[in-house]
């Protein structure tokens, strides 16, 4: 499945260093199914010790519903490299997420699960926020082939991307099938390696 | 041209180098645990795809796994079913595995190194971020998420681009009471959890040469806690000598060639880092951390941070963010603040080395009765050798607990927890809110710093017990 452009009012969530046991705490991983994981996305900061939605948090409030884009602080996606968390944001509507930086295991997690993670300079962040302050439904564009991100106030600002991955995002390249292709370069590879282990010595 | 040990543990894997694509990189050791792989076996299954290399792969149990009695069934039953698909999705694709009751058993990142499987100049991946651990012995070793896992699986390669090298300079010797531990925390405190984004640290300097083999692994564990890739020591002798007559690492003439081929991995004399850092070991206290991340650590004696007197307004929300959670107020000390748990143990404090350590200050002491001391050995190989040198009847006698191998309270997702409110004092590697139970209040420190306040309920200098 290829990745199409985005039209999305954003969830502004304006925490920094978000680290991954927030976005899908470790009990939840006892789980062999990708499934079942956005209920729970955010789940400690989402729901009281009863189980009842706080009402203060972002995901609990009118903004959150049909969001596509995910507005959050510097440092997003830091701490493990559970891909439960990328799972359990795009199983709750989430196709991008604009921060300033990025956890490196978590960009990479979501660029596998047709989660975008935009990078934007802190100005243009700084203005997201400001933005969506003013108006709850400004909505953002994301144009992955063009690279660019338009802010509500019509300015079109361009964002960083792996070549590679756009490439597999927008054409729905399978990474493993493109790597099983070099499969002849693989094995002259391991004809040439020495000192090998055995772990079923 | 001279070269980085980084530079050339990445050369020495390149498969193939396609224009504008990444690198596919060989990937030599692939850990395998019950929490990242059911997915990744799932795929393949779902491809009709066998496993390219078991003979490189090997798996075990350690996060969701009690440590209570082994004979017991676990009575966790989503937890159950995740083991018994380990065990299941083993079989089938013909992996070896030290399960639940394997005298192998143990935390993926203590029992690769104890084995002799880690060795210098290799590529190790694992579907855990703490797979650096295994960057002590010379190798490139980063944690993956779980597409990466299937792909390995299915190819024994990865998909990379080359991360940006970082030199990690460690100069000067460590004072008593100061540890390996101490090196990390101090290192995130002073680039923060975002400070090593894409790129793979070099721990050099004569306070890292003079760490064993075992405290190096706990310096490379919480690399990713400065959020680098990867990092890594250089092997020297003490490396050598820690691998040689492991039961997987070479023998005779074949440890001569390792060796051989070992010796040609450190950086060559002039070789240039995009960046560097000099933590001074002369310098360096005993650090705790005192909020919701591992970059918020101070000197053991320090203040806890005031957020009025920090300039930038994200900064100070997000400081006093976390003291709220942590129930702390800035300007006051850590040090005699009561804690209700101490934890010993994770893939960053449990070797046999920390338990000695720990034994050392508890040894003739008693745990104060207020506080529950948990003592989880990394390895079934661990926990033996503690047994052959008597310390589980130390730990006993103090009044701790002594457990069965496992992740335990470092991620709490086992039945072991800190409950809600409760103040722990810490050796794993993450403070973040609820990772060692919902509410739980972590305060990161070494094993040193963990004994001391142990004994007397309160976070406790341990220079105060010498």
């Amino acid at each position: 499945m290829s990745f199409q452009n985005i039209e999305s009012h954003v969830v502004p969530m304006p925490n920094r260093n978000v680290d991954t046991d927030q976005i899908i705490p470790a009990r939840f991983l006892k789980t062999i199914s990708k499934e079942g994981l956005g209920d729970n996305l955010f789940c400690d900061w989402r729901y009281d010790a009863q189980g009842k939605p706080k009402p203060d948090f972002i995901l609990n409030q009118p903004i959150a519903k049909g969001a596509q884009v995910l507005l959050a602080g510097d440092n997003f996606g830091c701490g493990s490299s559970r891909e439960h968390a990328p799972w359990a944001l795009t199983q709750f509507g989430f196709r991008a997420v604009i921060s300033t930086s990025f956890a490196d295991i978590f960009k990479a997690n979501s660029l596998k699960n047709g989660l975008l993670p935009v990078i934007v300079p802190a100005e243009v962040h700084a203005e997201l926020f400001e933005a969506v302050a003013k108006n709850p439904n400004a909505k953002v564009k994301i144009d992955l082939r063009d690279q660019t991100l338009t802010t509500p106030g019509g300015r079109a600002v361009s964002f960083p991307v792996d070549s590679f991955a756009k490439h597999c995002l927008l054409e729905g390249v399978d990474e493993i099938g493109y790597t099983l292709q070099r499969n002849a370069e693989i094995a002259a590879y391991e004809a040439r390696r020495v000192g090998s282990i055995n772990t079923l010595a | 041209m001279p070269r980085t040990i980084i530079e050339k543990l990445w050369d020495s894997h390149v498969v193939s180098q396609q224009p504008g694509a990444p690198a596919l990189l060989y990937i030599d050791l692939h850990l395998v645990h019950e929490v990242t792989s059911p997915q990744a076996f799932q795929g393949l299954r779902e491809r009709k795809l066998k496993v390219r290399r078991p003979d490189l792969t090997v798996a075990t149990m350690d996060h969701s796994i009690p440590t209570t009695d082994r004979s017991l069934p676990i009575v966790d039953e989503i937890a159950a079913r995740q083991v018994a698909q380990l065990e299941a999705n083993c079989a089938e694709f013909g992996i070896p595995l030290y399960g639940m009751k394997s005298d192998r058993q143990g935390i993926v990142h203590v029992i690769g190194p104890e084995l002799g499987l880690t060795q210098p100049g290799m590529t190790v991946v694992c579907g855990d971020s703490h797979t650096a651990t295994h960057g002590a012995f010379g190798a490139l070793a980063f944690g993956i998420g779980t597409s990466e896992i299937e792909h390995v699986l299915a190819t024994q390669c990865l998909l990379q681009r080359p991360s940006k090298t970082f030199e990690v300079k460690v100069p000067g010797k460590l004072k008593p009471g100061v540890s390996a531990k101490d090196i990390i925390l101090a290192l995130i405190a002073r680039i923060g959890i975002g400070g090593g984004t894409e790129s793979v640290f070099e721990y050099t300097g004569a306070a890292i040469r003079a760490l064993s083999v075992e405290e190096r692994m706990t310096v490379c564990n919480m690399t990713i806690e400065a959020g680098a890739r990867a990092g890594l020591v250089a092997p020297d002798d003490a490396t050598f000598q820690y691998l040689n007559g492991r039961p997987y690492a070479p023998k005779g003439a074949a440890w001569d060639a390792a060796v051989a081929r070992w010796k040609q991995l450190p950086t060559d004399e002039g070789a240039l880092y995009d960046r560097n850092v000099t933590i001074d070991a002369d310098r360096l206290e005993p650090m705790i951390t005192f909020g919701t991340n591992p970059g918020m650590g101070m000197p053991i004696g320090a203040p806890v941070p005031e957020p009025s007197k920090l300039s930038d307004p994200a900064e100070r929300d997000a400081l006093a963010k976390a003291l709220q959670y942590m129930g702390l107020e800035g300007g006051k000390p850590l040090l005699g603040r009561p804690v209700n748990v101490v934890f010993i143990g994770s893939c960053t404090n449990s070797r046999i080395s920390d338990l000695r350590t720990a034994a050392g200050i508890l040894k003739g002491r008693k745990v104060n009765p207020k506080v529950r001391v948990l003592v989880v050995p990394g390895s079934q190989e661990v926990k033996r050798q503690a047994i052959a040198e008597g310390l589980p009847e130390i730990f006993r006698a103090a009044g701790a607990e002594w457990r069965e191998p496992g992740c335990s309270m470092c991620i709490a997702m086992n039945g072991d927890y800190v409950p809600t409110g409760e103040y722990s004092v810490s050796t794993s590697n993450r403070n973040f809110e609820g990772r060692q139970g919902k509410g739980a209040r972590t305060f990161l420190a070494s094993p040193l710093t963990a004994a001391a306040s142990a004994i007397t309920g309160v976070v406790t200098d341990i220079r105060t017990l010498l």
